[in-house]
């Protein structure tokens, strides 16, 4: 049907594509641990070492650990199978509440304290009026 | 069967066709941005701000949905030799990258307020950034070359080099943790957005087509006319 050209030009592309994917995926996999953009409390954990490295720990903020102080702010960070806690003087912003999300960067003390030097609001993909809200939270 | 169409004929229609996509174009964004600016409700946690979303998001939509478009006629352009392929994804390509930095502006716009950052190098913006530079390659290269051959190849592959970083974009915010959310839309499971949100957003995501098809028919016409011009009858 079609010219022996035709095929094998169909051929290149697709050879080219398996390549590039295959190498890709290759690529990504061994990155992985640059590709994310923070580590929950539970790689903290099993970490082997400390490192004074910058890092961002991420995860919810667990509800009732906000204490707000005069220079600085503590709260923990959770994802419900280990915890780590935060220490922060600065300004939070207006998304940072209990029972949402978070990523911290800064140092890490030991795998149990984290020095924040910036905080963030991580937002979930959930978007609904006030009212909606409202009414899911009577039920 | 696309090889011997007569551009005369295609440029009876596609001259046409501007001012009717045009005028659509109009009628559904004034649609459209009252139900995201007035009508539509504002969000429990951000408030106001989930107001970007309804650029943000029809703006990432069509940049990656029109860069995928420009690599399949540009594949099946190269395997076939259909010249009017090649054409049809340099006509596309303009308003695929002015969607995509329309979308990197307002997520930074949107992550000020929420995230409290301008910009993060997390997985997906990041991904998002590598799709705004193909699309400017891909532009560069159809004015680096005078031999229309060699440009169909060179564009070929930069656009074989790009789709791979596609499905990066797609999945980046389920394979790693990323800053950036998870989609709210799912095809096959539950939204995990309100109703009263999804529409605007639908359409929005109208208009801005609208708009690339708007100026894709310019873009295209401009390319008919410089083949007339150059005494081809032939795509």
């Amino acid at each position: 049907m079609y010219g022996r050209k035709v095929k094998l030009r169909f051929f290149f592309i697709l050879l080219i594509l398996l390549t590039l994917i295959l190498s890709a995926f290759l690529i990504l996999k061994s990155l992985e641990e640059n590709v994310v953009y923070f580590q929950s409390p539970t790689e903290i954990q099993s970490l082997s070492e400390v490192d004074k490295k910058k890092i961002r720990v991420g995860g919810m903020v667990k509800v009732g650990s906000i204490s707000m102080e005069v220079k600085e702010v503590k709260f923990v960070i959770t994802d419900f199978k280990n915890d780590i806690n935060v220490i922060y003087s600065g300004v939070v912003p207006n998304l940072f509440t209990e029972g949402k999300g978070v990523v911290a960067e800064g140092y890490l003390k030991d795998k149990n304290f984290f020095l924040a030097t910036k905080i963030l609001a991580k937002h979930d993909e959930n978007y609904m009026p006030p009212e909606v809200k409202a009414a899911l939270e009577e039920k | 069967m696309f090889k011997h169409l007569k551009p005369n004929k295609i440029f009876l229609l596609t001259s046409k066709a501007p001012k009717y996509v045009l005028l659509a174009f109009i009628i559904i964004l004034s649609i459209g941005l009252t139900e995201a600016l007035i009508l539509s409700p504002e969000d429990y946690k951000q408030s106001h701000s989930v107001r970007i979303m309804y650029v943000h998001v029809p703006a990432a939509w069509i940049s990656l949905g029109t860069f995928s478009a420009i690599t399949l006629l540009s594949l099946v352009g190269y395997i076939f030799k259909i010249r009017n392929f090649f054409l049809i994804s340099k006509s596309l390509a303009p308003s695929g990258l002015l969607f995509n930095i329309i979308a990197l502006v307002t997520g930074s716009i949107w992550g000020k307020p929420t995230w409290g950052t301008w910009w993060a190098w997390d997985a997906r913006i990041t991904s998002m950034l590598i799709l705004a530079m193909f699309y400017l390659m891909y532009l560069v290269a159809w004015r680096i070359y005078k031999d229309d051959d060699k440009t169909f190849k060179i564009t070929s592959i930069i656009t074989l080099l790009g789709i791979i970083n596609v499905p990066i974009i797609k999945y980046s915010v389920d394979w790693w943790n990323t800053l950036h959310q998870p989609a709210s839309i799912n095809i096959l499971s539950k939204s995990s957005i309100h109703i009263s949100m999804l529409y605007p957003l639908i359409i929005m995501t109208a208009a801005f087509a609208l708009f690339s098809l708007l100026i894709f028919l310019m873009k295209y016409n401009t390319e008919l006319i410089k083949i007339k011009n150059k005494g081809l009858d032939r795509l």
